[in-house]
């Protein structure tokens, strides 16, 4: 703590700060636009200057760049000093000469820092006269918009790309005052966190290209808090709708998860919402087609297949909320209900939770990732699989070489003297994937094998940790010592972190995983181990509970079941075509709920439409264990309701006596929590449905909504009463609490003279820290004080390479890959084009050049690829994109023969 | 006591003062064009849509009675997809006018907006655009604004220097 002097004043402020981030952390409103609470100060643009006064007798003082003085004990500073504030107009006034006259048509107006910054500092009139500097624009690719004009040369956004976010291709270039910032040549910015320079941006260059097809103002918009569905990490997300349609994705701070940053996937991928895809109408089959139906119908039709119906299966998903699922399981009953994990996903996850309950590790947050001094990536290619652990792994490798900037007692804030005297020195950073990974750039070293060499090479650090561990005896030399290196760099870890997970299709992996960190663990280290789950839900699907799809299938085919209720799922992903479509083939009913119209629906008897995320409320556990409440932003039209809901609905078809008590979120969440004790603290994810502030539920659109009393007018004249929401303590309406909700509900961040996302400052507890009142969501998984079990023993055989065949990998791509994405057009855009992937000695060896046509024989279906050749495969592996080409089924690993056409 | 008596004489006089009370409707007023009567979009000096669906005036509005949605044409303009006025609610305040950067939307003295079925209040974008400028001749936006957009290419705008060579390393 240090006593500072603001204005006369005194204040108690946290050691080790900038005066800006003391300032604002005191809630004084100081302009900057340079520094970013993630970035640092580098002292650029010249805005935050305020006077310091030596002592109290220095009536004179000077002006100081306040983001560039550290706030140590006894500072005087006047920020309301006229030269400081006379200083601070003029900046804004010489970035204003050049600045285009755009607001109109600026997709930043109404957000937009350098506005907020303008009236702050109270420049009105542009007194030069002088022609204005234009730049041309370039096309970045179907996420980002350029509009160089606006720009004000502060550089964050080069500073976030290449040196926080790892990019290469976006730059300055040009001299004095006509810097321009861009690629070298028009072209999609390839960093796979380009999205968050939308918000890193303080004016209107980079804007968000998806949000310019439906353009809204912010304040127009109706928000919501959410959390992104397209990985398992749970990133915390603002949902924003208007006119009944949604419209945007912006990253919601959360100071254990995403902190300031999204991976474009989950700020991208929710176009799937507004999609071709989706279903509106309820759906049966009449004629062997699927038609609408009108909705009291299909209740009906319910209330003649369901009631005293003995054999109903339900199938759950690791991608609906967990609300969804335990409806579907309190209809079935919990020995009818599967969990819907593909049968080898379903063992993974177990075993991983497993693991993870039962010690030897505890699983970190996104936060605790970012400063992780030595870390082990075994078995995934995390930046295309969970993404935003890649960005926090870009910063862990500073960790250690801040240690040595902190004994030259250069402040961790001082961004750019910090990045001089580390230069490119990196921390431990240990990569062993089947293929290069987007992140071996930042590798101290990277271990390229099929999945059992992966294992065996973790099972030998653990060897090398602990001997104890069972020895890999027959290990290549080179593996060996690679092995002791990563050992002997995770030993001297002040905070170790092993990170696996199933994307290699292989227990041995996760199990070689636990093992180090059990090796670690027992040498009395903290480390931590973070597993990436497949699914936005898997870890909460699967604490729920249910059989995998083999089971489900068998249900069936033995004549135990005739009646399945497929929740949010496309087995089709999930299970060879084959033993789907005769499973489905031998179910009398099939009933799918859903919000795309996936293979598994169009197989349906009945389809009835279920809010995506952005239409639904609900609780997902990410791979941190941690649940997490998401809101409606609005309420979806036509027939579309929540997928619980209609388990409500079908439950009273079924005549079950659950549906009188439930009609609420709420309602389901207590039976919830009373019937799963793994789940039990889920109802502290977020205040219920009767929280109140003074008295009011809180406003999903901020004060300035507009448009209330016309929106609707074209159809009636007189405007609706806007909807009820009973399940939640926010209400469809800009009338209600608008200041500081509780995190886990706040929509959206705005403070007064703060329109853009960086009034999130007036949100944190601490700038950087926690929001106040606490980050949202409750870890639902703690490790024992100390750990339970013993050492993984089943070390498998080495590789070996088949002569005529090949082992299938999927390799994951951030676009493509993922179910729900891939449907968003700009992600569509982005993701590779199907393929088959071989080593150029295989190459060689098949006679086959890059594009031309290969035959994969799998299961008895010959799939036609074109040929790319992927140097750094290992010898006998065949890596194909996982999603865009399917041959997944069971998700175990394949071999086949390759034929060249 | 004379005050009293000395308005009595003005009133008096206003017998003999030519009326202000006008035969409506058999006889029309003339008001200013300031008048704040019914809401017109207008058209720029080159007859394009003068609106640029910045969604200004619908916030200023404080009965809220705009909606609008922005779209863009195939050369970046940007205009509104539909542009819906309430006249049900609208209270002829005339701050749309005054937050309008563009000059685009204005009041009329035209007040005769009277209907039998409220719904007929309800105003869409053919009903407010008119074909000239209105109040305001002369301006267009488009030629400040730094965007470009079909026939004005970056540094064609009123006082912009040509777009800056950033190959170029010449101080
Ligand atoms: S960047 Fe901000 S100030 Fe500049 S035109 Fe856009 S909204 Fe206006
Ligand atoms: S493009 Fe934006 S972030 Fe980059 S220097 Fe210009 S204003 Fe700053
Ligand atoms: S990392 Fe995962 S959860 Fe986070 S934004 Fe990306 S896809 Fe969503
Ligand atoms: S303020 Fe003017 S330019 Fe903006 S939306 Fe309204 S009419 Fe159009
Ligand atoms: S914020 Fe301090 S100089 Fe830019």
């Amino acid at each position: 703590m240090a006593k500072i002097w603001v204005d006369d004043k005194w204040y108690e402020v946290g050691a080790d700060q900038s005066l800006l981030e003391a300032c604002l952390e005191l809630g004084f409103d100081l302009p900057y636009f340079c520094w970013h609470p993630a970035l640092g100060s580098v002292g650029a643009c010249r805005q935050c200057a305020v006077k310091q006064y030596r002592d109290e007798k220095d009536t004179r003082g000077r002006l100081v760049m306040s983001c560039m003085t550290p706030a140590s004990e006894g500072a005087r500073i006047s920020i309301k000093d006229a030269d400081a504030a006379s200083f601070r107009a003029g900046v804004v006034e010489g970035l204003m000469q050049n600045h285009p006259h755009d607001c109109p048509v600026c997709d930043e107006g109404g957000e937009c820092h350098l506005q907020d910054m303008t009236v702050m500092t109270g420049h009105n009139y542009r007194q030069t006269t002088y022609p204005k500097r234009t730049f041309r624009n370039q096309n970045l690719g179907p996420l980002i918009n350029h509009e160089m004009n606006r720009c004000i040369q502060c550089y964050r956004c080069v500073r976030y790309y290449r040196e926080y976010a790892g990019g290469r291709d976006l730059d300055a270039f040009a001299s004095r005052n006509q810097v321009f910032f861009g690629r070298h040549q028009e072209g999609t910015l390839q960093n796979e966190f380009a999205g968050n320079l939308v918000e890193i941006c303080p004016t209107g260059v980079f804007t968000d290209k998806t949000l310019k097809k439906h353009y809204t103002r912010k304040w127009d918009l109706q928000m919501a808090p959410s959390v992104c569905v397209h990985c398992g990490l749970g990133c915390n997300t603002t949902a924003a709708e208007r006119y009944g349609s949604l419209r945007r994705i912006l990253n919601r701070y959360n100071g254990h998860v995403n902190g300031y940053f999204l991976c474009d996937r989950g700020r991208f991928g929710y176009e799937f919402v507004r999609g071709e895809q989706r279903i509106k109408q309820t759906l049966a089959r009449q004629d062997g087609k699927l038609k609408p139906l009108p909705k009291a119908k299909a209740i009906e039709q319910l209330g003649r297949v369901l009631p005293g119906n003995q054999k109903v299966i339900g199938i759950g998903s690791p991608r609906a909320s967990l609300e969804a699922n335990f409806a579907l399981r309190t209809l079935v009953g919990p020995e009818r209900f599967f969990s819907g994990m593909s049968d080898q996903g379903s063992h993974l996850v177990s075993l991983m939770e497993e693991i993870l309950r039962q010690g030897p590790a505890r699983t970190p947050s996104l936060s605790e990732i970012e400063i992780s001094d030595a870390v082990l990536v075994l078995g995934e290619d995390v930046t295309n699989v969970a993404p935003r652990i890649a960005l926090a792994l870009r910063q862990s490798v500073r960790q250690q070489p801040m240690e040595f900037t902190d004994k030259l007692k250069i402040p961790r804030w001082l961004d750019h003297a910090v990045r001089e005297a580390i230069q490119d020195v990196k921390g431990p950073l240990f990569i062993a994937a089947p293929s290069a990974t987007r992140l071996d750039d930042a590798a101290t070293a990277t271990y390229r094998a099929a999945p059992d060499d992966l294992a065996r090479l973790g099972f030998a650090i653990a060897h090398a940790l602990d001997p104890q561990a069972p020895d890999v005896p027959d290990l290549a030399a080179g593996a060996r010592s690679l092995a002791e290196q990563i050992a002997a760099a995770l030993k001297s870890a002040k905070r170790p972190l092993v990170i696996s997970g199933p994307s290699s299709s292989s227990a041995a992996v996760i199990e070689a995983a636990a093992n180090v960190a059990r090796g670690l663990a027992k040498a009395g280290q903290a480390v931590g181990l973070a597993f990436t789950m497949p699914e936005a839900n898997s870890l909460g699907a699967n604490l729920m509970g249910g059989g995998d799809l083999s089971a489900a299938f068998k249900a069936v085919e033995e004549g135990r079941a005739d009646t399945v209720i497929i929740l949010e799922n496309d087995l089709y992903l999930k299970a060879p075509a084959a033993a789907v479509d005769r499973f489905l083939d031998a179910a009398r009913h099939v009933i799918a709920i859903d919000y795309l119209s996936t293979p598994t629906v169009a197989k349906s008897e009945l389809a009835l439409p279920a809010g995506a995320f952005a239409e639904s409320d609900g609780t997902l556990v990410s791979s941190e264990g941690r649940a997490q409440r998401f809101f409606q932003a609005y309420i979806p039209k036509d027939d579309i309701q929540q997928s619980w809901r209609w388990l409500i609905e079908m439950m009273r078809a079924a005549g079950r006596s659950e549906a009188e008590s439930w009609s609420t979120l709420d309602d389901v969440i207590a039976a919830l929590a009373q019937g799963i004790s793994a789940l039990a603290k889920i109802t502290e994810a977020a205040p219920s449905a009767k929280f109140r502030k003074l008295g009011e539920k809180i406003a999903r659109a901020p004060n300035r909504y507009s448009g209330r009393t016309s929106m609707l007018a074209n159809i009636n004249v007189s405007e609706p009463k806007p909807p009820d929401d009973p399940d939640s303590a926010l209400a469809f309406s800009m009338e209600g609490y608008q200041e500081h909700p509780p995190p886990s509900l706040t929509p959206f961040f705005w403070a007064p003279g703060w329109n853009s996302i960086q009034s999130l400052n007036k949100f944190q507890s601490e700038i950087k820290g926690p929001l106040r009142g606490g980050d949202p969501g409750v870890r639902l998984i703690e490790p024992p004080e100390t750990a339970n079990g013993s050492f993984f023993s089943s070390v498998p055989k080495p590789f070996a390479a088949r002569p005529e065949e090949w082992l299938l990998v999927p390799l994951y791509h951030i676009f493509g890959s993922e179910e729900l994405s891939r449907q968003a057009p700009a992600v569509a855009e982005l993701a590779p084009k199907p393929y088959l992937a071989v080593n150029s000695e295989d190459a060689a060896h098949l006679q086959v050049q890059a594009g031309d046509q290969i035959e994969v024989n799998l299961a008895g279906t010959a799939h036609r690829l074109p040929v790319a050749i992927h140097p750094d495969l290992p010898k006998g592996i065949a890596g194909f994109p996982a999603g865009v080409v399917s041959l997944e089924g069971t998700g175990l690993l394949a071999w086949s023969k390759l034929s060249r056409l | 006591m004379l005050s009293v008596i000395r308005t009595l004489w003005n009133v008096f006089l206003h017998t003999f003062q030519p009326r202000e009370t006008i035969q409506y409707p058999e006889e029309k007023p003339n008001l200013p064009p300031r008048h704040k009567g019914r809401i017109i979009l207008s058209r720029d000096p080159d007859g394009g849509e003068r609106c640029v669906a910045c969604h200004l005036c619908a916030v200023a509005c404080p009965v809220d009675c705009i909606a609008l949605q922005a779209t863009e044409d195939e050369n970046g303009r940007r205009y509104p997809e539909f542009f819906r006025i309430n006249f049900s609610r609208c209270i002829f305040c005339g701050y749309c006018e005054e937050a309008c950067p563009t000059y685009a939307i204005q009041l009329t003295p035209d007040f005769e907006m009277g209907e039998f079925n409220r719904q007929n209040m309800v105003y869409e974008k053919e009903h407010l655009l008119i074909s000239g400028e209105g109040k305001y001749p002369g301006y267009n936006f488009w030629k400040v604004a730094g965007v470009k957009i079909g026939g004005k290419d970056k540094g064609e705008a009123e006082n912009e220097a040509a777009p800056v060579d950033v190959h170029s390393l010449m101080p």
